[in-house]
């Protein structure tokens, strides 16, 4: 007799290398380009350091229970968003195809923005930088026209970027640079991903790490020039009265939320893929805290830089105010200077009205520079582009930019794809034998060859579209379902029985009552008031044409009823199949129920997966 | 004798003044911004320096009309301020009282602007002639845009990678495979059997090498203990 060979008890399905490369690639899927671009805008108008009092509300009651939530589930369960939820309940698995649906639209229009930002980084490498000078019209008599009435900056980014059309309706014709780069950052994704999380976990140490560096470097270099501290007072001095606002509450529940990447299904797919016995509570503590505080650590740098270029451009127009007027009147050079320029005025118009009248001085006000504030992509391509334009080195710290906005937009990728892409290995439509390799590849290829109607000339409006209906709404539906769904369908008492299992701990007071009901109400109250606040404007949107009466002020454009058709239908989409399978298990349940041999199937434990 | 000198002196300087004023027919105004371009090293406008731009503009007539007919004494400045600014006129030698035509002035200055400058250690932004404007050099345009070079650099580095991984993946699996076919082979060999005795294994009766019988091992049950 022999022994037989013995048999593993794993069941095959990879895992992390270690717990490190798992937390930094929750940290990196939630730390985005919003923690950039959004994050200090919000705080801005919202009432500088007011504005943390609803936020670290918000991240107490809704951030942290939510994402401790869909880690434990993710680690329990090991499978990916569909299979969880159909194991949960197979009337809730619409919640997980919903939150794929999601993660595939939103993965779709994600690497669109980080084709700019590659554009941006590949021109950097340009001496002088080209967004920094206006090219010359066709006969060479004078600069480009609608370089000169805008400015360089917004010209290279609405022109020889986006080739932008006057109107969403307008598509424009396909630009071919754009397109090699959307390319390029898709053969980027597909390198990463090329074999699940074996590939984005060597990759994450890089794109998860290396943001923090640069933000340290500009830290640094931010805080050394001129006008820093007044961008910083500007940002940080806070403002009481603004928190009787709903809008602030409301605006900071919506930010931790979709900062943190709740509901797309990645991180229970990045959880499903550790060990069954790990601490997944301190996991999820963590990273909520070190996404909230990368948020404000990031927004030193971009307000000492906001408080430069506002510095730097109140100067020049002193500047010029004062040169107009020594040429005017004909005084010495550096006669008048910019600190007594407010007592040489004040006396000449006293003395000279008419002339000063004639020379047509602008008013210059340091507040109004200030207050110019901007959120998203015009943060990033019009206004930090300018002010590195004024700095010294701007080569070097135009590259250090861009390569930081590309790798936290590219670890939130990863997270996007890894909830499409985890799902679909384990749906059993996919036969085995399909190499990783080869899924991820049409993966990569299919949302490339879709992902090029973005890049037509009115693709920015399409991307704002989709920013603005899929990628926010549908998630809070989602959200809403998914606690409901473990707390009251899974029952709260056996999730407890099975977080113990693994973490060691039973659930404390803290966790039981914003899962019973925090949290689902405030998620409910969210809900509401954002359709309240969608439905009483009609959605517009701004638009860039150069024909325009007020230009370079942005026209404000209605959407036509088929755009809105569309928009209504990306909102939609994600959230109908949570009712659709509910009733299409419920019609297969009752059709089985009626035959005679029908045995009802067992109850799910969680114990029982492993 | 004197008082003739006198006179005509004064004649000549009214006549000249009447030539170099304020928007005078083909008078140029001028401005100089010797601090902005010099910073420290900025010099002060007093008579040698207009004396300076007097020989330049001289220069520039000569060289432009190849005639050697205009002197320094030609070239009439007026109206200096702090500023430093000032108007200047060209009279023509050959006919007195009047001014060279102000297009002749405008293409001498046009043709040696880059010689006055330098003279002046100024550029066209700080020396300005306020009438005439400078022509703006086209952008340098290198042959190749300098972001398809970076791009290449990029896509090469990237599709090497794929490449890599995706040979390496296909080794990795023939490796598995054929590890996992030697196996099979060293089973159907017999050295790794799992011995089946009327579609029961083995191991399932819990046999000690074979040399108990499990069903009469039970027996022992029978006779009781003493």
């Amino acid at each position: 007799l022999s022994v037989p060979p013995e048999i593993p008890k794993e069941d095959g399905r990879p895992k992390w290398d270690n717990k490190f490369q798992y937390i930094l690639s929750c940290i990196g899927f939630a730390v985005g380009l919003g923690n950039v671009w959004r994050f200090p805008y919000l705080c801005q108008i919202h009432g500088g350091g007011a504005f943390l009092i609803p936020y670290f509300i918000a991240l107490l009651f809704e951030g942290i229970p939510l994402l401790y939530l869909e880690l434990a589930l993710g680690q329990c369960l090991r499978k990916g968003s569909i299979s969880a939820w159909n194991t949960i309940s197979p009337y809730l698995g619409g919640v997980g195809v919903g939150s794929w649906m999601v993660s595939v639209l939103v993965s779709l229009y994600y690497n669109t923005v980080l084709t700019w930002v590659m554009w941006y980084f590949i021109n950097s490498f340009q001496e002088p930088l080209p967004w920094s000078v206006c090219p010359l019209n066709e006969n060479r008599t004078g600069l480009n026209k609608e370089c000169y009435e805008s400015t360089a900056v917004n010209y290279f980014w609405y022109r020889k970027t986006l080739n932008i059309t006057p109107d969403v309706t307008e598509s424009g014709t396909l630009q071919w640079w754009l397109i090699l780069c959307l390319a390029t950052c898709w053969a980027i994704v597909y390198l990463c991903t090329i074999r699940g999380i074996e590939t984005t976990g060597k990759a994450i140490y890089v794109t998860a790490i290396f943001p923090y560096l640069v933000l340290t470097i500009f830290l640094i270099q931010g805080l050394t020039l001129p006008g820093a501290t007044d961008g910083l007072a500007y940002l940080f001095t806070p403002n009481l009265s603004t928190l009787k606002n709903p809008r602030v509450w409301l605006d900071a529940a919506t930010q931790i939320f979709f900062s943190l990447s709740l509901a797309f299904g990645g991180l229970i797919a990045f959880s499903s893929y550790n060990p069954p016995k790990n601490d997944c509570e301190k996991d999820a503590v963590t990273v909520a805290i070190v996404n909230s505080l990368t948020s404000l650590y990031a927004s030193i740098p971009v307000f000492s830089v906001l408080g430069f270029k506002a510095t730097t451009g109140y100067w020049d127009c002193l500047d010029r105010n004062i040169i107009s007027i020594i040429n005017e009147f004909d005084l010495p050079e550096e006669s008048i200077m910019r600190q007594n320029y407010t007592t040489w005025i004040s006396f000449l118009n006293s003395s000279y009205p008419e002339k000063i009248a004639g020379l047509k001085l602008k008013s210059c006000d340091f507040q109004e520079f200030l207050d110019q504030s901007v959120s998203g992509t015009g943060l990033a391509f019009i206004i930090f582009t300018q002010a590195i334009i004024l700095m010294p080195g701007s080569q070097a710290w135009a590259i250090l930019f861009f390569i930081m906005l590309f790798s936290l937009g590219l670890s939130s990728m990863f997270g996007n794809i890894e909830g499409v892409f985890t799902p679909l290995l384990e749906l059993r439509i996919i036969s085995k034998s399909i190499p990783k390799e080869l899924l991820s590849g049409i993966i990569c290829l299919i949302s490339f060859l879709i992902a090029l109607c973005f890049t037509l000339g009115s693709g920015s409006y399409w991307i704002d579209i989709f920013d603005r209906y899929a990628g926010s709404l549908p998630l809070l539906v989602i959200a809403f379902f998914e606690v409901i769904g473990v707390v009251y369908v899974y029952k709260i008492k056996r999730f407890s029985e099975d977080v113990k299992q693994m973490t060691g701990r039973k659930l404390n007071l803290y966790w039981q009552i914003t899962w019973r009901f925090i949290s689902p109400l405030l998620l409910l109250i969210v809900f509401v008031a954002f359709v309240i606040l969608q439905i009483q404007k009609s959605p517009s949107y701004a638009a860039w044409n150069p024909k325009y009466e007020g230009f370079p002020m942005k026209e404000e454009k209605v959407y036509p009823p088929w755009v809105l058709a569309i928009c209504v239908l990306l909102a939609i989409l994600p959230c109908v199949f949570v009712p659709l399978v509910a009733l299409f298990q419920l019609i297969k349940r009752t059709r089985r129920s009626k035959e005679p041999s029908f045995v009802p199937p067992e109850v799910f434990s969680c114990q029982g997966a492993n | 004798m004197l008082r003739v000198l006198l006179l005509t002196l004064s004649v000549v300087a009214i006549a000249d003044a009447e030539l170099c004023k304020p928007d005078a027919q083909n008078a140029f105004k001028v401005r100089l911004s010797i601090k902005t371009a010099l910073g420290d090293n900025a010099y002060t406008w007093d008579a040698n320096e207009e004396y300076l731009f007097k020989a330049v503009m001289a220069f520039a007539m000569r060289k432009y009309s190849r005639k050697s007919t205009t002197q320094i004494s030609n070239v009439l400045l007026c109206n200096v301020t702090d500023r430093v600014s000032f108007w200047f006129v060209v009279t023509d030698s050959s006919k007195n009282g009047t001014t060279v035509p102000g297009s002749e002035v405008e293409a001498a200055i046009r043709m040696n602007w880059n010689r006055i400058n330098s003279a002046f250690l100024l550029s066209d932004k700080t020396l300005q002639f306020l009438k005439i404007t400078s022509t703006l050099s086209p952008p340098v345009e290198p042959s190749t845009p300098v972001w398809l070079i970076v791009f290449g650099v990029v896509l090469c580095l990237i599709v090497a990678a794929i490449v890599f991984l995706v040979v390496a993946g296909i080794q990795q699996r023939k490796k598995k495979n054929k590890e996992s076919s030697e196996r099979e082979n060293l089973e159907e060999k017999g050295e790794v059997t799992v011995t089946v005795e009327n579609g029961i294994p083995c191991e399932v009766l819990d046999l000690k090498a074979g040399h108990v019988n499990g069903v009469f091992a039970a027996d022992d049950e029978r006779f009781t203990s003493l």
